[in-house]
């Protein structure tokens, strides 16, 4: 079993992931680094993705597109905020248009990847940060300066019931 | 990124009606009470069409269904969409779980990754 926890923050609608491998740091590095790797498992099955730029320096841009089973493309970037090989990266991913320009209507995720050894495995630890966090904290905020205690209670209680479980899957 | 792909349409509804300070005070509102696009229009500083246009996307995001109570049609916030941003989180972990086991097989390959 590759991944060892998952830690899922609905606050602060955060997933932390720690996952170890047996390789080196190095080794599972390159799974980031080459764009020909990452490509093998950055797509879910059936969407192969290509990575069309891979920059990967601090500031540098990614672009990638997904390809469906019924031909049809998905742009996909990243932008690299913080790289340090084999140890750490950053980046913020989104949707965009062919040229890589992001689609500001569409939600963007902002994910920091960790890389360690540890007693003869790697161990990589995966941390990602859903944006819907400002706007449902805004709204939970919102009702509260407003005096709305009702709706804070309704609104806590939603957000504490059976978020685990995955309402709709 | 994120969401499934074929989710993708209801996600970008989603986020960008979650994206207005209005729009998400009204979903507040309309979780206490029920109210009619007019009576939601007394809370703020903006034209009757205007307020109309937010709740038409809410609606249309899922975030606040309309019910008719005698003449007038009122708003109510849909709390099974408000939850659905957070069964997001699940959607994430599966993705990149299933990402991480593409990773180990790429690993547990003799040649490095070379092939193929």
């Amino acid at each position: 079993m590759t991944v060892k926890s998952v830690q899922k923050d609905t606050e602060q609608l955060t997933l932390t992931l720690t996952a170890e491998f047996d390789a080196t740091a190095n080794r599972v590095w390159q799974l980031w680094s080459d764009p020909r790797q990452l490509e093998r498992w950055w797509g879910p099955p059936g969407y192969p993705a290509t990575f069309v730029d891979h920059d990967f320096t601090s500031g540098g841009n990614v672009i990638y597109y997904m390809t469906s089973p019924e031909g049809e493309k998905y742009h996909g970037w990243w932008r690299i905020s913080d790289i340090n090989p084999p140890g750490q990266l950053e980046f913020v991913d989104g949707f965009g248009d062919s040229d890589g320009n992001p689609n500001p209507d569409m939600p963007t995720t902002a994910t920091s990847v960790a890389i360690e050894e540890v007693d003869g495995a790697t161990r990589m630890t995966l941390r990602t940060k859903f944006p819907s966090e400002e706007a449902m904290q805004q709204l939970v905020k919102m009702g509260m300066e407003e005096g709305l205690t009702l709706a804070v209670g309704q609104i806590d209680e939603i957000l504490s019931e059976d978020v685990s479980s995955g309402i709709r899957a | 990124m994120v969401v499934g792909l074929e989710n993708e349409k209801t996600t970008d509804l989603l986020f960008h009606a979650l994206s207005d300070s209005t729009r998400r005070d009204i979903i507040v509102r309309a979780m206490v009470d029920d109210y009619s696009v007019s009576g939601l229009a007394d809370f703020y500083a903006m034209s009757f069409a205007a307020v109309q246009k937010h709740v038409a996307v809410l609606e249309r995001a899922g975030l606040i269904t309309k019910h008719r109570r005698g003449r007038e049609q009122l708003v109510r916030s849909n709390k099974d969409t408000i939850r659905t941003a957070y069964g997001l989180l699940e959607d994430m972990e599966k993705l990149w779980r299933e990402r991480i086991d593409r990773m180990g097989e790429i690993l547990a390959e003799p040649e490095e990754g070379e092939d193929k």
